[in-house]
């Protein structure tokens, strides 16, 4: 049982989908529960996974019993299995959470709504575990197709921008998705094979060749598209801004950091360092890029009114953290950035469950602006103390996570002598200190939001005694959000164990 | 007449790489959201026929052995590489399904703006903003 595991963390949510599809038709009541089975397994899975790594190393699973290259190999070593984790959990914990936004906001389309959501994480686990470019491509659509639609669904008032966006996205996403499958098309005809591993060792044969050079720039372009890395960013803060909070926060954590592990793999594993950081020389320019990814998502969140939106521009500078940090090309960059796509995608969790309570709570269709969040401390007491955490965790404040892996950034860039990329992190940092303690300081001190949404029109002209109202989510909801918290704090003890553990093993031979 | 013989000897890629550009420029271009999708579907084409055309061989014939050249011995060369074939299958499905996804939600967009062209949509969505935020004034 636990030999077939890298093949029951796709197959187990896979089946969970069908299902979903099939017995929404006869109960809607069967959907929940059949999603949690499937992504437990999942989670129990990647567990399993990351458990026989550490005792025997790296897995090489043959689908269907056909030996590599003929056939698909699934490969899990320490990387991946960090981050099937990561899917995994984010995928598990989240489920919880969004159940009661699902059934408020889409009491019809419960069923899709379920199997869209078990089919997307499946996908994003696949891509994490193959070992093969190709049967990655297929992955890469599976997650992104259900994406698109969860992302188009949409909710009240939103729903025709969603849509929009969500069209917008498909545009982007597609050429994205198209440039990675020419890319593989360019190495297939140059090596004849399609494995990873297979690659990396023909390979370096064949450096000096135009077609590895067009397939890589080819590559990268358009796994930079779907990752969202600055100039391309165009379809991201819409998509996820005006998607449903319950899609919302499954796929703004998710998306953007497997796309960073699916550019780390092919940099790494398939064209191999000497190939990715010293036969072509662009590790300067990308950290260039990088930086102004992160400089320009900052201002653009600090521009923002509303709060998704602000969110989402935040995980645009993310992106620039772990792009920059990788193309530095020394171990610290390189761990600062493997640890950041873990402590990112629980921050990124958190935040939006966040938003999807105040969305749930006080605006049920309809963007939450900063303004709405005012007494938001005596209305919601525990939603807000966890809003709190991910946003010190944003901006690097220490027992929480995101501290640790900026400090493996700035180190990693002050040893490549890349002191504009450190800046851009500060000041990052800086604008990120703004963003939140501005909402931090309308939270306490601000008046109670204008518009509520439950005609409540009247109470606003006398409403003093506000701090007597406690309003806070259903346990349902704050349960998964404390637990993503508690997360936040537990990664940013547990550091020196992920690093020299997992990410020191997971890089040791490249850097 | 050097160039020319070189592009007529490559005449695939240059097929496939005319194709693609027609579809990134409809994608980026128009404003339609429906020649945008087009544009779209051409792209993936492009990048079908491209994968297909590798694998074309003169003088080749499919993959199975009943139906190989003679009697001698297998070679390669007579038969032609199914694997991209077999890839592109896939890459049909997915292009396939994507229309889909991209034309359900061109039918919502159209739903609730009453338009495909794209600068409609943006006057629409901006109209809906607005008497939202002189409301969201008058209250506070």
């Amino acid at each position: 049982m636990s030999s077939h595991f890298p093949a029951i963390i796709i197959i187990a949510p896979l089946i969970a989908g069908f299902l979903i599809s099939l017995s929404s038709l006869a109960n809607r009541r069967f959907c929940f529960p059949i999603a949690v089975a499937g992504l437990g397994i999942a989670f129990y899975s990647s567990i399993g996974l990351i458990v026989s790594v550490f005792e025997k190393g790296v897995i090489q699973y043959r689908l269907g019993g056909w030996a590599p290259p003929m056939g698909i190999e699934y490969r899990i070593d320490y990387l991946n299995a960090f981050v099937l984790i990561m899917v995994s959990g984010v995928a598990f914990v989240n489920i919880f959470a969004v159940k009661k936004t699902a059934e408020r906001d889409l009491p019809e389309k419960l069923g899709p709504f379920y199997s869209l959501y078990v089919l997307f994480t499946a996908g994003l686990l696949g891509i994490t575990a193959t070992g093969d470019a190709f049967n990655l491509y297929v992955l890469l659509e599976i997650a992104a197709l259900t994406g698109y639609a969860l992302i188009g669904i949409g909710s009240g008032q939103n729903s025709g921008r969603a849509a929009h966006s969500a069209l917008n996205y498909i545009f982007m996403g597609t050429i994205g998705a198209s440039f990675y499958l020419l890319g593989i098309g360019y190495l297939y005809i140059a090596t004849g094979t399609l494995n990873m591993a297979d690659l990396a060792r023909v390979l370096p044969s064949l450096f000096g060749s135009n077609v590895i050079m067009a397939a890589f720039a080819i590559c990268m372009t358009g796994l930079f598209m779907k990752m969202a890395l600055f100039p391309m960013h165009g379809w991201l803060p819409n998509a996820y801004a005006y998607s449903s909070p319950a899609a919302a926060s499954l796929i703004a954590p998710l998306t953007t950091k497997v796309m960073i592990y699916v550019m780390i793999r092919i940099c790494l594993f398939v064209f191999t360092p000497a190939f990715s950081f010293e036969f072509i020389n662009i590790k300067g320019a990308m950290v260039i890029v990088a930086s102004v990814a992160i400089v320009a998502g900052s201002l653009f969140a600090l521009s923002q009114k509303s709060l998704t939106k602000m969110l989402t521009y935040i995980i645009v500078a993310e992106v620039g953290y772990m792009v920059g940090g990788f193309w530095l090309g020394n171990k610290e960059g390189m761990t600062g950035s493997i640890l950041h796509i873990a402590n990112d995608a629980v921050m990124t969790l958190c935040l939006f469950l966040a938003a999807g309570i105040f969305a749930y709570k006080i605006k049920p269709r309809g963007e939450i602006l900063i303004k709405d969040l005012g007494s938001m401390f005596s209305r919601m007491p525990v939603t807000m103390g966890a809003f709190v955490v991910a946003g010190l965790s944003i901006i690097g404040v220490p027992p929480a996570c995101g501290f640790f892996s900026k400090w493996y950034l700035i180190l990693g860039g002050i040893k490549a002598g890349q002191y504009w990329f450190c800046a851009a992190l500060i000041f990052s940092s800086l604008v990120n200190v703004i963003l939140f303690f501005r909402i931090f300081e309308s939270a306490f001190f601000g008046s109670t939001c204008s518009n509520h949404e439950h005609g409540s029109a009247h109470e606003t002209g006398h409403h003093n005694d506000h701090e007597a109202v406690i309003d806070e989510a259903p346990a349902s909801m704050l349960v998964p959000l404390l637990v993503s918290t508690a997360m936040l704090i537990v990664l940013g003890f547990g550091t020196k164990f992920i690093v020299t553990q997992i990410i020191e093993k997971a890089i040791s031979g490249m850097i | 007449m050097d160039v020319l013989g070189y592009i007529i000897s490559k005449y695939n890629y240059w097929g496939f790489v005319l194709l693609m550009m027609v579809g990134m420029y409809a994608m980026i271009v128009k404003n339609n959201l429906m020649k945008k999708i087009l544009g779209m579907n051409i792209l993936q084409t492009a990048i079908i026929l491209f994968f297909v055309s590798t694998s074309a061989k003169t003088k080749a014939t499919l993959p199975i052995l009943e139906h190989g050249h003679g009697d001698h011995a297998i070679h390669a060369v007579d038969y032609i590489n199914p694997l991209p074939h077999v890839l592109m299958l896939t890459a049909i499905v997915v292009s396939v399904a994507t229309l889909g996804v991209a034309l359900a939600l061109a039918l919502k967009v159209y739903k609730e703006y009453g338009t495909l062209e794209e600068d409609e949509i943006f006057e629409a969505q901006k109209k809906k903003l607005n008497p939202e935020m002189q409301e969201g004034e008058v209250n506070s």
